[in-house]
């Protein structure tokens, strides 16, 4: 049927040079098709939506800059004696890894900067993927039907992670080779075949002299495959699923609203990758990275003070530091039939690391099952419409950043001159009481923000005039919102908790009752939307000073 | 929130129940009207943000050109010092950060000032449409009828069984990506070779101690005699060798049973590598006797055989026993009682090894 | 008057005060630095400086050291710790201690150099310690590569890969040694000044604390070839600013992106 039709037309001849090329293209690859379903499709537009992009934009200027790297970067452990510019090393005995990173730091032209670049993009990549799942979670942009993807933003997370980790280490110098001293220990803990782990990932003992070669090839290309494979998943997922978009006056789960693919979204999506590439240049031109010439190359027998990892593997490292090894007799290095348990290290290693993501992978299931909701969101929450949800994000948020914190608890020593001791101690503390004094607080301040919605939706704008009334009585002027203002302020649902159902047997389960009461837990503390009717009664209730507002709200309607 | 459930729906702030969801809701009054834009209707403003726009597409050569000058006239030659790369550096930066903004900031004055900026709305459409899945389930049965796997068990089931073996021997190639550990862990170079015992020498130049060299209150950090002569694995075994020797008032050194032989004079040598994770426990206090471990800070006590006071270590730091030769130079009497460094699962069995 | 009182009142008032005492302290400071430097040191004491010493150690240092620096529960007994030792801590203006803390606080030093001179000729003659180091050892003229291998062994774990200084155990810290003179960075390492180690001839040989030195003025002297170093405390503080500083110029650009033009 196509087949005559297409006969049928008449055959469309292209009449320049360029032209001719495109329809060329066109018919064996069928672009026209694609232009036609992505070319205006609509995409919302708000600052907080672009995180996803600063992540993608960070990994192609990754991907440029490490290859630039690779060019010079030889992973070798072979021993060697620098002879570079760099006079404070002259002739020191180091590896050909640390001395070919020295080459690209002092001997080849821009490899400093490519080197700055590099690193200053894999800080923000991670950053801003980061910030994204942070943004994501906090508009619940992840219910129905975004929880897949949901899933796999959590696993380029974890791929960042280790794609930053495996390039930390390459350039063998003092402060990775501890760096990956810590990570062999760690590995040496877990039990029955920790020991066997170690050995095989570093070829021997450690340092041994494969773990760079090893780990180059995982950071140059397994790592990075994932990482565009996942990416790819997730940005046709964004497409099938659309955009969310905020709530507002025209706004709702079966719209798109926001601007059109081509010209603009195109133009300020494109632009906004030069403009991160931009950034970046400026933090490398100005600003220091990882200086590996301060450090000096590998040696089991030295140390620098302020050994820390790159900033997200901070809060493990954190997490390694809070853990006491001894508490009062007992040990956490602990021999259990003869072989050694080693918990003081076990522990803080894979418990903390485990329940955040964990919980965070888990997470849309589980408000899922609470709520009973199975209905598509494409229209987010402001947080503060889903207090307890912001909440449990508040104190997750916490929980992770008193681990960050410990991973600098000697700068934060030094820096505020506080005993090392005592930072350790208070955040100790904290990492048990300061997730639950985050749940309450940002419980309370959600609710307090949406009274004060509703308190505005309901009584206008506060305007800072002062009248005083015929008979005396002052009153400050409310200025009524316009119906799109108010809409934004009472636009969204506010779910009540759902009581136990008993199942087809008639039986209320054990499952039911908890499900009830965690319901129960997540909204019980609400504050409804404002109605029409509490409108008109707020405008009834106060009277006098209505009227001189409403006097004014004629006006602002009457052109 | 006593009167969070008093049902009021009147009373401004407070909560309403159940039937809430019920009640009218305010209409969607639909997207706002349109703004015009200056732009869009001062013929000046629009011509304005053109030249805007241009001025940043022209910045953005200007930082190609800089970038490119700094590249080629700035010589990074036997003459060029650290200030020099630092220029470079920075001018490399600047052009790059002038050509990628100026384009950037270009697009996006171009999209946001002179491009159309009507908000419109699209439907969306269901994600999977119950034709779709009804069609889709009918195509799977017709290929699970047409494999006739479901009728012919044994094919399944050996099928199933040939795939779940079939990743194997994938894992298995890897066996050889390192050696098995055995007890290559216990051991160190401080063991006595062919009866002599090894001297403790300066790192990193390999100088042997003698033990007046050692005043009250010195620390030394040191490998094994021959640690630098070695060609193979040299970093291997100084991992597991090195030591810190200090000096205390002999008094404040209280040794438990079978340690007393095991220091010189207040001279002690204690492994450097920290029990905890491994990093080299290389801080000492000499007034409070204390080892501090910078990466996770472990604190050791000297004055009581390294035993943990602070931080995440559980186990004290290993003890090398020292002695004097003749001609007065430290030397270790013989290996580690225990494996040095991080626990391991093996590491008791090791040690009651070692000790038998 | 009423005209000064008014302006007592006047909101800046306090903000000007300060940058006076400001400009106050810092000024003296200033002169008192010249007059140190304008005195070259000798390390050869005449009976008359010994003498002097003792009166005023008897004044400043004898609370706490005790009578004839034989020490008291305040304070260690200064017998045989050298006019090295009396030399970095009182002409780093460690010594006198402001209070007792878990460690003295460097500070602008309290007596001028001819005093120091005379303390530490005082304390010299009461046992033999290490002397105030000869010129030689402090031109920074040694081999810096090896200075800095020593420096990463003996020093790094403590006051930081880049001298950036580091913390100890309770409240106490190892300093950063930009701007600390040759001198005293030579003096702290042969009497091992508080919790520092003692690092004597044996350890580290005079040849080998000339090179250390040598490192250590030379990678001050280099600065950075990457930009501004931020504190050179590594990945910490390279954290901080991309979230701050990066993330803060990205989300910048974000708003302005999706705003719209007037």
């Amino acid at each position: 049927m196509s087949a005559t039709s297409t006969a049928n037309a008449p055959a469309f001849v292209a009449k320049t040079k360029g032209g001719r090329i495109t329809d060329f293209v066109d018919q064996r690859v069928g672009g026209s098709g694609i232009l036609r379903e992505f070319g205006r499709k609509v995409f919302p537009d708000h600052w907080s939506f672009m995180f996803g992009e600063v992540a993608l934009y960070s990994f192609v200027i990754l991907l440029l800059s490490g290859t630039f790297l690779t060019f010079f970067f030889d992973p070798s452990m072979a021993e060697t004696h620098y002879d570079g510019s760099y006079t404070p090393l002259k002739n020191v005995e180091m590896s050909v890894a640390y001395s070919s990173s020295l080459d690209i730091s002092f001997d080849v032209r821009g490899g400093l900067f490519m080197r700055q670049v590099h690193h200053w993009a894999a800080l923000l990549f991670v950053a801003s993927v980061s910030v994204h799942m942070l943004r994501v979670f906090f508009t619940g942009a992840f219910r129905k039907p975004r929880e897949l993807n949901w899933v796999v933003g959590g696993v380029l997370l974890i791929l960042s992670m280790a794609a930053g980790f495996t390039g930390y280490s390459l350039p063998d110098d003092l402060l990775s080779g501890n760096g990956l001293r810590i990570i062999d220990g760690v590995i040496k803990s877990i039990p029955v075949i920790g020991t066997y782990i170690s050995f095989f990932l570093f070829g021997g003992e450690f340092p041994g002299t494969v773990i760079i070669s090893r780990l180059y090839m995982l950071h140059i290309l397994l790592v990075p495959a994932l990482i565009l494979l996942m990416i790819v998943i997730h940005l046709f997922m964004v497409v099938v699923h659309k955009h969310t978009q905020y709530p507002g006056p025209g706004r709702n789960d079966g719209n798109v609203v926001g601007y059109p693919l081509g010209p603009v979204y195109a133009a300020k999506a494109g632009g906004f990758f030069f403009i991160v590439f931009g950034v970046i240049a400026l933090m490398a031109a100005f600003f220091t990275i990882n200086p590996i010439w301060n450090y000096g190359p590998y040696d089991p027998s030295p140390v620098s003070a302020g050994t820390q990892p790159d900033w997200y593997i901070g809060w493990v490292d954190g997490a390694l530091r809070l853990m006491p090894g001894v508490i009062g007799d007992f040990h956490f290095e602990y021999v259990i039939f003869g072989q050694v348990l080693t918990l003081n290290v076990l522990l803080p290693a894979l418990v903390p690391a485990g329940l955040v993501f964990t919980i965070l992978f888990m997470y849309p299931w589980i408000e899922r099952w609470i709520t009973k909701d199975d209905r598509e969101h494409h229209v987010l929450d402001r947080p503060r419409n889903a207090p307890t949800r912001t909440a449990i994000g508040m104190a997750g948020f916490t929980f992770y950043c008193v681990m960050w914190a410990a991973a600098s608890s000697d700068l934060i020593a030094t820096h505020f001159h506080v005993a090392l001791n005592d930072v350790t101690y208070w955040l100790r503390a904290l990492f048990f009481i300061g997730p639950v004094i985050a749940f309450i607080v940002t419980k309370r301040v959600a609710l307090a923000l949406q009274r004060k919605d509703r308190e505005i939706a309901l009584h206008g704008r506060e305007t800072g005039r002062i009248v005083r009334l015929p008979h005396g009585e002052f009153i400050e002027v409310h200025a009524p919102l316009d119906d799109y203002k108010r809409y934004k302020l009472v636009g969204f649902e506010s779910p009540v908790p759902l009581p136990a159902v008993p199942n087809e047997h008639g039986v209320v389960t054990r499952k039911e009752k908890r499900r009830a009461a965690l319901s129960r837990w997540f909204f019980e503390d609400r504050v409804a939307p404002a109605s029409p009717a509490e409108l008109e009664a707020a405008h009834g209730h106060h009277g006098q000073h209505e009227a001189v507002e409403s006097a004014e709200g004629q006006k602002t309607l009457s052109h | 929130m006593g009167n969070h459930s008093d049902g009021s729906p009147n009373h401004s702030g407070t909560v309403a129940t159940a039937g809430q969801n019920e009640v009218e809701k305010f209409q969607d009054p639909g997207i706002p009207p349109h703004r015009l834009r200056l732009a869009d209707t001062d013929p000046k403003a629009a011509k304005r943000a053109e030249r805007q726009v241009a001025i940043l597409f022209g910045s953005s050569v200007v930082g190609t050109v800089i970038f490119l000058v700094a590249y080629f006239a700035i010589d990074l030659g036997p003459d060029s010092t650290i200030a020099t790369i630092r220029l470079q550096n920075a001018l490399l930066g600047i052009g790059t950060a002038f050509a990628m903004l100026g384009i950037g900031t270009g697009i996006v004055h171009w999209a946001k000032a002179l491009m159309p900026d009507h908000e419109v709305s699209e439907e969306r459409h269901a994600i999977r449409t119950e034709e779709d899945r009804q069609a889709a389930v009918r195509i799977v049965d017709d290929i699970v009828e047409e494999t006739g796997i479901k009728r012919r068990p044994l094919i399944r089931n050996t099928l199933l069984g040939a795939v779940a073996l079939a990743p194997l021997p994938a894992l298995a190639v890897f066996g050889d990506l390192g050696p098995r550990p055995d007890d290559k862990l216990a051991h160190t170079m401080w063991a006595p070779q062919e009866g002599k015992l090894k001297r403790l020498t300066r790192d990193p130049d390999g100088t042997p101690i003698k033990a007046s060299d050692v005043t009250i209150g010195s620390a030394f950090h040191v490998i094994p005699e021959g640690l630098n002569e070695l060609h193979e694995g040299k970093l291997n075994e100084k991992a597991k060798a090195v030591v810190l020797l200090m000096r205390l008032n002999p008094e404040s050194l209280k040794p438990s049973a079978g340690r007393e032989d095991w220091s010189y004079n207040g001279i002690v040598a204690y492994s450097k590598i920290c029990t905890h994770v491994g990093c080299p426990v290389a801080l000492y206090e000499q007034q409070t006797h204390h080892l501090l471990c910078p990466c996770h800070q472990s604190t050791f006590d000297l004055t009581q055989e390294c035993k943990v006071i602070f931080g995440p270590a559980s186990r004290p730091l290993p003890q090398l026993p020292i002695a004097v030769d003749a001609e007065g130079y430290l030397v270790a009497t013989s290996d580690f009682k225990e494996p040095v460094g991080p626990s391991y699962w093996e590491r008791d069995e090791h040690e009651r090894n070692i000790n038998s | 008057m009423k005209a000064l009182s008014q302006k007592r009142r006047h909101p800046l008032a306090a903000i000007a005060l300060l940058l006076m005492g400001l400009l106050l302290t810092g000024g003296l400071y200033a002169v008192a630095t010249t007059v140190n430097e304008a005195k070259a040191s000798t390390t050869s004491f005449s009976a008359n400086d010994t003498e002097e010493g003792g009166k005023l150690f008897a004044a400043n240092c004898a609370t706490c050291h005790g009578m004839g620096a034989s020490g008291t529960k305040d304070g260690p007994s200064l017998v045989g710790v050298g006019a090295a030792a009396v030399d970095f801590q009182v002409g780093t203006g460690r010594m006198p201690m402001q209070m007792n803390g878990p460690q003295a606080y460097k500070k602008p030093a309290q007596f001028n150099d001819e005093q120091t001179h005379q303390l530490s000729a005082y304390v010299a003659s009461l046992g033999p310690g290490p002397s105030i180091p000869e010129e030689g050892l402090l031109d920074a003229q040694g081999n810096a590569a090896e200075g800095g291998e020593l420096f990463r062994v003996n020093c790094a774990m403590c006051h930081n890969a880049a001298a950036a200084g580091g913390a100890l155990t309770r409240g106490k810290f190892a300093p950063a040694l930009a701007d600390v003179s040759e001198k005293h960075i030579y003096e702290a390492m042969v009497t091992g000044p508080q919790n520092m180690p003692v690092f004597n001839d044996a350890n580290v040989s005079p040849e080998g604390k000339r090179d250390i030195i040598t490192f250590l003025k030379q990678i001050e002297a280099n600065g950075s070839p990457g930009g501004a170093d931020l504190g050179a405390l590594g990945p910490v503080s390279e954290g901080l600013f991309v979230w701050i500083a990066g993330l803060g110029v990205i989300i910048a650009f974000t708003i302005w992106l999706t705003s719209r033009t007037s």
